[in-house]
């Protein structure tokens, strides 16, 4: 689904921040992504969602060669990744439904076919009454999961979350999780990037990727 | 998605009680709305010069239709001749022309009546070799052969030369394509000034859009996709300034109409009616205006989304 091969990373002429990064991520897989702050988590989830070129080495994305995509392959296979960024990135001129529902409005569906889906995600992530509120006025937890809720709109095949649970109590956060869970069980990889050890250890089955100087290390996880 | 992993809130949104398709593009701006006043400046003034040039063009039109079925035949008579006599010869030749519908000769006071205005009046002129005039109104049809009835003249009353003013409408009709090519090129450089802002006006929406831009890539967005929003957001805009100059346009020549029905006595009203006709436009003017104001919306839509989608193309 996912495979990088000797991916290296530097910005201009400095220092490679990734190196030599060898992995892959398997289709119904279940991982973290974790390390200290900074120490590049987001960029190798921005190498992962193609919207950051790698220096050398090679990225593989549903059997594709990422260096050789064109625009319009690059377009299809991002509606095959749902992307949970750190800071939320929602519109905040849209409202919350006009947000969850902007992946199926950007693949060209009609409103009203796909108006039920999005209001039952909205109710199933407990956003059911804030459909109509634009993200300036949602909690830090709302926010989160109205990201959350456009990431899973598409079914996605592969589910990248960056810190999904950082702006959330640890109560929100196990349900978060487990809502993650939920969706690696209907059959979708899931990766989640987050420096939150004793959340990880609620979540023993899972695949750990440890990233720490440029390098990283995989650790698998325990047998559920 | 079995069950729902956190609380389910039962809210019954009726399916109207939320916003569901705003545009992607925010629609109000700073920048958004300097561009509609920039816009119906714009079409404003390309009306004007349409309008203008269509008044024109109808002008010239109905002045060398009407110069054209004029002529005049002017005698010359010499120290003996019998001026009288040689008027009636050519009077009777021209009646008898084919292409001439009617022949009026000037009366000796009617000759020194069209001298007042330089001569002044009260003067003896029965003196002076006045020539006469013979005015002819011709067939529409004949208007164009006169070679038959400039011999025949030639030969029976060599005093006589017909003028059938086709220099000078000649020169009217070279005047009014002047016109109107100059309202044309005026047209044009009011349209590409328009282009050009609504390019500015484009690039300043994409660099205040960036965010937008990018999240809608990243979930899935194609360049058309994205280049559309842009144009819908511009045609919006385009729509609404050249509604707004369009209007004042058709207001200004309404009320042009009206002001020019109401000099038409005046002896500067007939003058402006000269040359611009009634001052009013026909209905298929009207219907230029209207597709100017088409243009323009549709215009700025189309460059809009031709200048985001390179736009985007160049971007990595």
């Amino acid at each position: 689904m996912l495979r990088f091969e000797n991916v290296g990373l530097r910005y201009g002429m400095g220092p490679e921040v990734l190196g030599d990064l060898s992995f892959s991520v398997e289709p119904q897989s279940f991982q973290f992504l974790t390390g200290p702050s900074g120490a590049g988590k987001t960029t190798l989830m921005r190498l992962m969602l193609l919207s950051l070129r790698p220096t050398r080495g090679t990225i593989r994305v549903f059997g594709l060669d990422a260096a050789t995509l064109r625009k319009n392959d690059l377009t299809t296979l991002r509606r095959r990744i749902g992307a949970v960024f750190q800071d939320f990135r929602l519109l905040d001129h849209l409202s919350t439904y006009e947000n969850v529902a902007l992946p199926l409005r950007a693949m060209g569906r009609e409103e009203k076919g796909y108006r039920a889906e999005v209001v039952e995600l909205l109710r199933w992530v407990g956003l059911g009454d804030r459909m109509d509120a634009p993200p300036p006025v949602l909690s830090g937890g709302e926010k989160q999961r109205a990201a959350i809720a456009r990431a899973l709109i598409v079914r996605p095949e592969l589910l990248l979350a960056d810190e999904p649970t950082g702006n959330v109590d640890p109560l929100l956060a196990r349900r978060l999780l487990r809502l993650f869970v939920e969706l690696h069980r209907l059959g979708t990889a899931v990766v989640i990037a987050t420096h939150d050890l004793q959340l990880m250890d609620q979540f023993g089955f899972a695949r750990r990727l440890t990233i720490g100087g440029g390098k990283l290390a995989v650790f698998d996880g325990l047998p559920s | 998605m079995n069950e729902p992993a956190v609380e389910h809130v039962a809210a019954d949104e009726p399916e109207s009680a939320f916003k569901t398709n705003a545009p992607l593009i925010p629609r109000d701006s700073v920048a958004g709305r300097a561009l509609v006043v920039v816009i119906a400046i714009m079409t404003f003034l390309a009306c004007l010069t349409a309008g203008g040039a269509l008044l024109v063009a109808d002008a010239s039109k109905a002045w060398r239709s009407d110069v054209l079925r004029d002529a005049t035949i002017q005698v010359k008579p010499g120290p003996h001749d019998d001026v009288e006599s040689l008027v009636a010869k050519a009077v009777a030749i021209a009646a008898q022309a084919p292409a001439v519908e009617s022949a009026h000769a000037y009366s000796r006071a009617e000759s020194e009546k069209l001298l007042e205005p330089w001569l002044g009046q009260g003067l003896d002129l029965s003196q002076l070799p006045i020539p006469r005039l013979i005015l002819l109104r011709l067939r529409a049809s004949g208007a164009e052969d006169l070679t038959a009835l400039r011999k025949a003249l030639a030969s029976a009353v060599p005093q006589a030369g017909l003028d059938d003013h086709r220099v000078w409408a000649a020169r009217l009709g070279a005047m009014a394509r002047a016109i109107v090519i100059l309202a044309a090129a005026l047209f044009v450089l009011m349209i590409v000034a328009m282009g050009t802002a609504i390019g500015f006006a484009t690039r300043g929406a994409m660099a205040g859009a960036r965010e937008i831009v990018e999240v809608l890539h990243l979930v899935g967005a194609s360049d058309a996709f994205i280049a559309g929003e842009f144009e819908i957001h511009f045609r919006g805009l385009g729509l609404r300034g050249a509604m707004i100059g369009g209007l004042a346009a058709v207001a200004f020549f309404a009320t042009a109409s009206l002001l020019s029905l109401s000099w038409a006595h005046s002896p500067g009203g007939e003058e402006i009616a000269a040359m611009f006709g009634s001052f009013a436009l026909r209905p298929l003017g009207y219907l230029a205006l209207v597709v100017v104001c088409g243009a323009v919306t549709l215009l700025t839509g189309l460059l809009s989304r031709e200048i985001v989608m390179r736009h985007l193309q160049r971007l990595p």
